[in-house]
């Protein structure tokens, strides 16, 4: 790993930071750094204005991966530690007050916002702490690389190893006689935005698949996400068709997707799930895109799932973040989170995904999933019905599968939702989707609380990484911009977790991996997801009485099996002594169901 | 511990119904009835009048298909009895022993509507002199929603059955039923009570004095009253502060006596009090400490406030269909707020965490008051039990608790809950109890290893309550019960009337049923806490041994001067109570409770300490389990509260197992049996986790086995919505805006 631009590291060791530094190995790094390099931005006297004590004076430190507070006029001390990743945006509010203090805000995108004040500096040629912020918040913008690229941090798992392509395929049982591993793709030649490794039907040859191509946007063909052990019925996704005004069609792409109904013996139709509202896949049309005819394609019955743009669940966000942070207003709570339609996006979302493994599972029936680019809504749709589906992908590890296959090899562009390190906080292609794709996977948790490996930490981790820029899993917009730089210069964010998957894991995980969830989609079990949206506010601490107790239990086990042991080693010594008589009896004691 | 409670007596309490009923209205009734189509009915229970073939609608099915029966009403229930062949496998787990699955008890029918056509009218009397219905939809009580078609039956039958049997039940049925219903004395209901451990009833003297010993509570326990002389209002045995006088008792008959609810190991004391607080000084005079007083009525709904919105709220869940189901699921969240149902159970918590901090924080004496003294005060008070002290926690405590507060505390249930549909008791009519069970559920929910009993248990009981055969929930008050139960036993050859105690768990379920009532979850207290609580609160075992003389004279409270005449007491009395609306007071009280659940809440978590609820919007929640166990839609099937449950039942089992391995062990190693060595027996405990795929989120009210493995899918899924506003133009964007952002 390179050591780039560490002028501005920190210098101090602070306990709180264990959770984003493991202790691996890490002391002795930091005394190396403290040795080589000058020491952080430090500015006293600050004010942070919290929405729940109040103000809190104290020292800021911003080095070039984190802001963090420190108050030590109260007990216990009060720390504020984040990753500049999340800042959103850096303003200053207002001019000098009358106590001479300037004051400025960071609006973050882990739903929060914080406010800070300090006095005005005398010398008006040194610039404020948070003028320097504003740098190393937005490397991109300011030339800088992201901290991720200088993160040094070693951990046993090299977390990019995680997915490989083929191995998932052939877990599936991939290739076998329907269909067959392509490398069209290999340099990224046929679509720069897919992973090199497709899976396509056995009787499209790679011309084809190029004519295909010129008919699908961006040139996204239908290639298969998942495929039913049993019933051979298959997942595939795409982009929109290129109909346009004029109704275009393609032979080509007629034949494809006949041939991934032929794919599937036990059913002769097709289904293609329109993830837009029909009247935003009609406007595409306009646009040259569209949806496929019912009249050129035989045998497929188009469906729209009614799932809003980027814009719309972006405003639901704000709106969101409005009605939860700081406060919540108690008396009309319930109007309040209905006005944002978070949950109602998430119920569609979720009724989508559901409708899709529905018709794979209950009809036996293939199915096409795009929306107009296939890499926002039908990422949503295809892992979420492949997480219903397949009880691998409700491993840790199985999990970590799928994110990297459906959202990241398949070029969710992360870089553009997000914004990694991107000052231009207005820019119209940020958008939380895949924030809402965890909330549907959080919703799904707490409907089945047994069938998931990972515990409700795992999720609000790979959320917070998600911002933090530490790790390079969520950089770039597709595999081919990150199989260059990213895999060999920065650590996976699956490489921190699987060095410590106790954290992370769901005691009460029970492995029914063959068993297919279907969640209820009502709005009466869906719910907010407080330990996420609402953790900032110390009062909703999140609880996980459940967890504890069962853990207490577990811990209690484990001892009495020690002790269990422990004296039938001695009574087997004790027998041994004096002589052998009679057989292990074996006896049926009344079992209570409650100590 | 549960199981004594099912496995108690060997014999099971068979309940037999005594018949009063006129031989006229016998002789009605000796049309032959087919003997198949008839349910088991329970002793003294006569079928009025049947209808046949009638079709009841599956009300899992979109398909309105159907079974056909014979619909029949009793003096008990309306009850269908189906033609075809019933497999008796299903789920006898949770089976109730007084009314099955397709039987309502006439007290949990809540409306009857008549299907017209393709209009759904609410039957009265008046309105079907002209036509009867083709088709009636009975909801009950516990929310469930039959539908029967009356198209098939003959229209004599389904007129007679609609007139004298459904119809009907609000008036002479029901009061034929309840005035002849009794259970056979001789049966073994009460062997329970022989227990050490078991439910106090609080009937007897010996109750109270050993609730107030517990709590080491220094009051006056009044005895005149054993007989009713001094009022009919009041309990057989209540306790007042310790200078109550004889003359007091006599001259205020009983009104606005502050009585005892429960002590604080502070010494401070929870009093309520019906109508005015003429007694004011008594309780102010008790510990000389200062006293809150606070009249509910002034920040807390009434109980007509109550019953109008639950009757908002309960029509959510009252679904006859599907597609009438996911329409009101687009306004869930809003219908919900407007029903202000759970803001009503908010306020009950909020009110009762404002009473635990006077007792918890500042040691003063509350009293709380309402007009009734035996509604809300009920709510309030044990509530705050609840909060602060564990032993209400265990499931003989909480049912101690009902009796104390409840039962004896004189809360009207037969007037409240109008069993028997009296048109002059409409207005009487709120669901008083079930809000508390409400508030019971929410701090369960949040604090779920604190509470023995389970939220099946809850949900059980706030069922009973319409089961007709409980004195527990049948009367008013103490004298109101004493007087019905002694006034019908000489017109009875029998014994007195004996209705049993709804505690008596055995009369409905048995005791592999009765399992489900334990939380696997609670942590009970360990003989190690028990030794470093102790330790922890060496200040309060001192105190506590103290008479209370000692602290008479309090030095940080001591404002109240010994000769402070009782006015100036009234006066100060006022003054320090802040709830009083008065909106000059110092400090809001809002700020200071947030403040006194944010410093609880900093500390570690007792589950064997004090509990304060989270109040915050999110929090509160609906009770799913309850509401939406009979919503075919809604079930999670796999999944659900019963996926945890019963995999923490199976860890335990283990644990258990392991204990008395070790136990065993030990006794083989001091005895030094020879050859006694055990291998580890592996017997596979009875457990749910082996079916527990296969169970649903309406587990143990519904199995999933009769129903497909198929997802509902929502029908309506048509945006009411949405995007009108503001985000109208958004929703026709595309999704990567190809034209260039202006940069800002």
């Amino acid at each position: 790993c390179v050591h780039l631009n560490r002028n501005t590291f920190k210098t101090w060791v602070c306990p709180s930071l264990s959770y984003l530094w493991p202790t691996v190995g890490y002391s002795d790094q930091w005394d190396d750094l403290n040795k080589r390099f000058s020491p952080p931005l430090t500015a006293k006297d600050v004010t942070y204005i919290c929405p729940y004590i109040g103000a809190l004076r104290g020292t800021l430190t911003v080095t070039n991966y984190r802001l963090f507070f420190k108050c030590t006029d109260r007990e216990p001390v009060f720390v504020l530690d984040l990753p500049l990743g999340v800042v959103s945006r850096v303003e200053k509010i207002g001019g000098a007050s009358s106590r001479g203090e300037v004051s400025y805000g960071l609006v973050c995108k882990d739903i929060r916002n914080l406010r800070f004040a300090h006095k005005q500096m005398e010398d008006s040629l040194r610039k404020s702490i948070f003028e320097v912020l504003m740098k190393f918040a937005f490397p991109v913008s300011n030339g800088l690389p992201i901290f991720a690229f200088e993160y040094g941090q070693v951990y046993p798992e090299n977390g990019w190893k995680v997915y490989d392509a083929q191995a998932e395929y052939k877990r599936q049982g991939l290739p076998n006689e329907s269909w067959r591993i392509t490398k069209v793709n290999d340099h990224y030649e046929l679509c720069d935005t897919y992973p090199s490794t497709l899976v396509v039907p056995v009787n499209i040859s790679d011309e084809e698949l190029k004519r295909v191509a010129a008919f699908r946007a961006k040139g996204r063909i239908p290639v298969l996400s998942w495929i039913h052990p049993e019933s051979q019925a298959t997942v595939t996704r795409c982009s929109q068709p290129m109909v346009g005004v004029n109704g275009k069609r393609s032979k080509d792409d007629e034949k494809y997707l006949q041939a991934i109904m032929d794919a599937n013996a036990q059913s002769h139709k097709l289904f293609i799930f329109d993830a837009r509202p029909s009247v935003n896949a009609a406007a595409n049309k306009m646009k040259g895109g569209g949806y496929e005819s019912e009249d050129a394609y035989q045998n497929a019955e188009l469906v729209f799932l009614d799932i809003h743009n980027i814009h719309v669940m972006r405003e639901s966000l704000r709106k969101l973040k409005e009605v939860v942070y700081p406060n919540i207003e108690e008396s009309h709570w319930l109007s309040n989170l209905e006005s944002t339609h978070w949950l109602e996006h998430i119920k569609l979302i979720l009724a989508g995904a559901l409708r899709i493994a529905d018709k794979v599972e209950s009809g036996k029936t293939s199915v096409v999933v795009h929306c107009s680019d296939g890499w926002d809504r039908t990422a949503q749709l295809t892992s979420l019905a492949m997480l219903m589906l397949d009880g691998h992908y409700r491993t840790i590890r199985g999990f970590q599968v799928l994110l990297e296959k459906e959202w990241l090899s398949f070029g969710h562009r992360f870089q553009l939702r997000i914004g990694h390190g991107d000052k231009n906080h207005t820019d119209a292609d940020r958008s939380p989707v895949f924030l809402q794709f965890i909330d549907c996977v959080w919703q799904m948790t707490r409907q089945f609380p047994a069938a998931f490996e990972f515990n409700e930490y795992f999720l609000v981790t790979t959320l917070d990484h998600l911002y933090s820029c530490l790790f390079g899993t969520f950089l770039c917009n597709s595999e081919q911009q990150r199989v260059k730089e990213v895999r060999a210069k920065t650590v996976s964010l699956w490489a921190y977790i699987n060095s410590q998957l106790e954290e992370f894991t769901n005691p009460l995980y029970v492995n029914y991996s063959n068993h297919v969830l279907f969640p209820v989609v009502s709005m009466r079990h869906l719910e907010l997801w407080v330990g996420y949206y609402i953790r900032w506010n110390p009062r909703m601490r999140p609880q996980e009485p459940v967890h504890q107790r069962y853990k207490e239990l577990l811990a209690k086990r484990a001892e009495l099996q020690k002790r269990v042991e422990e004296l039938q080693r001695e009574v087997t010594n004790r027998s041994a002594s004096s002589e052998r008589a009679g057989s292990p009896t074996r006896s049926i004691t009344p079992v209570q169901t409650f100590v | 511990m549960l199981s004594s409670l099912g496995s108690g007596g060997g014999k099971t309490a068979k309940p037999s119904f005594v018949s009063y009923v006129t031989p006229e209205e016998i002789k009605s009734e000796k049309e032959p009835y087919k003997k198949e189509n008839q349910p088991d009915l329970l002793p003294g229970e006569v079928v009025f009048c049947s209808a046949c073939p009638v079709l009841k609608y599956s009300q899992d099915d979109m398909s309105q298909r159907g079974v056909f029966g014979t619909l029949l009403c009793t003096n008990f229930r309306v009850s269908f009895v189906s033609d075809e062949v019933q497999v008796e496998e299903t789920c006898k787990l949770f089976k109730n022993k007084l009314y099955g699955e397709n039987d309502i008890p006439l007290a949990c029918v809540d409306n009857i509507y008549g299907g017209y056509e393709d209009k759904k009218k609410l039957i009265t009397g008046g309105l079907l002199k002209n036509k009867y219905p083709s088709k009636i939809i009975v909801h009950c009580k516990d929310l469930r929603v039959f539908q029967f078609s009356l198209t098939y039956s003959k229209e004599e039958d389904a007129k007679k059955l609609c007139f004298t049997g459904v119809l009907d039940h609000n008036n002479v049925v029901m009061k034929t039923y309840l005035r002849s219903s009794s259970i056979d004395n001789n049966a073994v209901c009460f062997v329970e009570m022989q227990r050490k451990e078991r439910t106090m009833l609080f009937d007897c003297l010996e109750d109270w004095t050993q609730d107030m010993k517990r709590t080491k509570g220094n009051c006056r326990l009044v005895t005149e009253n054993s007989s009713f002389e001094l009022s009919q209002k009041l309990p057989q045995f209540f306790i007042v502060p310790l200078n109550v006088t004889d003359e007091d008792l006599v001259k205020f008959q009983g009104n606005g006596l502050p009585m005892w609810c429960w002590s604080h190991h502070s010494g401070c004391a929870l009093f309520k009090t019906a109508s005015l607080p003429l007694m004011l000084t008594a309780v102010a005079h008790n510990h000389l400490y200062s006293v809150k007083t606070e009249d509910l009525s002034d920040t807390l709904p009434t109980i007509q406030d109550i019953q109008l919105s639950y009757n908002k709220f309960k029509q959510f869940f009252l679904i006859d269909n599907t597609t009438e189901f996911w329409m009101s699921d687009m306004k869930w969240f809003s219908s919900l707020e407007n029903c202000g149902w759970l803001d009503m159970i908010r306020q009950c918590l909020l009110k009762a965490v404002e009473v635990v901090e006077c007792l918890e924080k500042e040691n003063t004496n509350v009293l709380i008051m309402e007009e009734s003294g035996s509604d809300l005060c009920c709510v309030i008070s044990s509530l705050v039990q609840l909060m602060l002290d564990p032993h209400y926690r265990t499931l003989l405590g909480f049912q101690s608790l009902v009796q104390k507060e409840w039962v004896a505390g004189g809360h009207a249930f037969l007037d409240r809950s109008n069993q028997l549909h009296l048109k002059e008791k409409v207005e009487s009519q709120s669901p008083v109890f079930l809000l508390f069970l409400e508030c019971v559920w929410q701090l369960h929910q949040q604090h779920g290893p604190a509470f023995q009993f389970s939220e099946t248990y809850l949900t059980v009981l706030s069922d009973s309550v319409h089961v007709p055969v409980f004195a527990t929930f049948l009367f008013n008050n103490d004298s109101h019960r004493a007087n019905v139960l002694r006034a019908e036993s000489p017109s009875s050859q029998r014994g007195p009337l004996n209705c049993p105690s709804v505690w008596d768990w055995s009369v409905q379920f048995d005791c592999r049923a009765q399992d489900l009532f334990t939380n696997p979850l609670y942590a009970q207290k360990t003989k190690q806490d028990r030794s470093q609580r102790k330790s922890h609160r060496p200040k309060h075992q001192r105190q506590l041994s103290l008479p209370s003389s000692a602290f008479k004279t309090p030095t940080k409270k001591g404002f109240f001067k010994d000769e402070a005449d009782s006015l100036k007491k009234i006066l100060g009395v006022k003054r320090i109570s802040r709830w009083m609306l008065s909106p000059s007071s110092d400090f809001p009280p809002m700020s200071s409770i947030k403040e006194f659940y944010e410093t609880w809440q900093a500390k570690p978590l007792d589950y064997h300490g004090m509990l304060l609820p989270c109040l915050d919007g999110p929090s509160i929640r609906v009770w799913m389990q309850r509401y939406l166990r009979w919503i075919h839609d809604v079930q999670i099937l796999g999944g659900g509260p019963v996926a945890v449950l019963s995999k923490v039942s199976e860890l335990l089992a283990e644990v258990q197992e392991l204990r008395s391995e070790l136990d065993r062990h030990a006794r083989t190693v001091t005895s030094n049996h020879r050859g006694a060595i055990r291998t580890r027996a592996k017997t596979a405990p009875e457990n749910l986790a082996r079916s527990s795929v296969r169970l649903s989120s309406s587990f143990p009210f519904v199995t999933s086995r009769n129903w497909s493995f198929k997802p509902a899918i929502p029908t309506s899924m048509l945006q009411s919505l949405m995007m009108s506003e503001v985000a109208g133009d958004l929703a026709s964007r595309e999704d990567d805006g190809s034209e260039p952002e202006t940069v800002v």
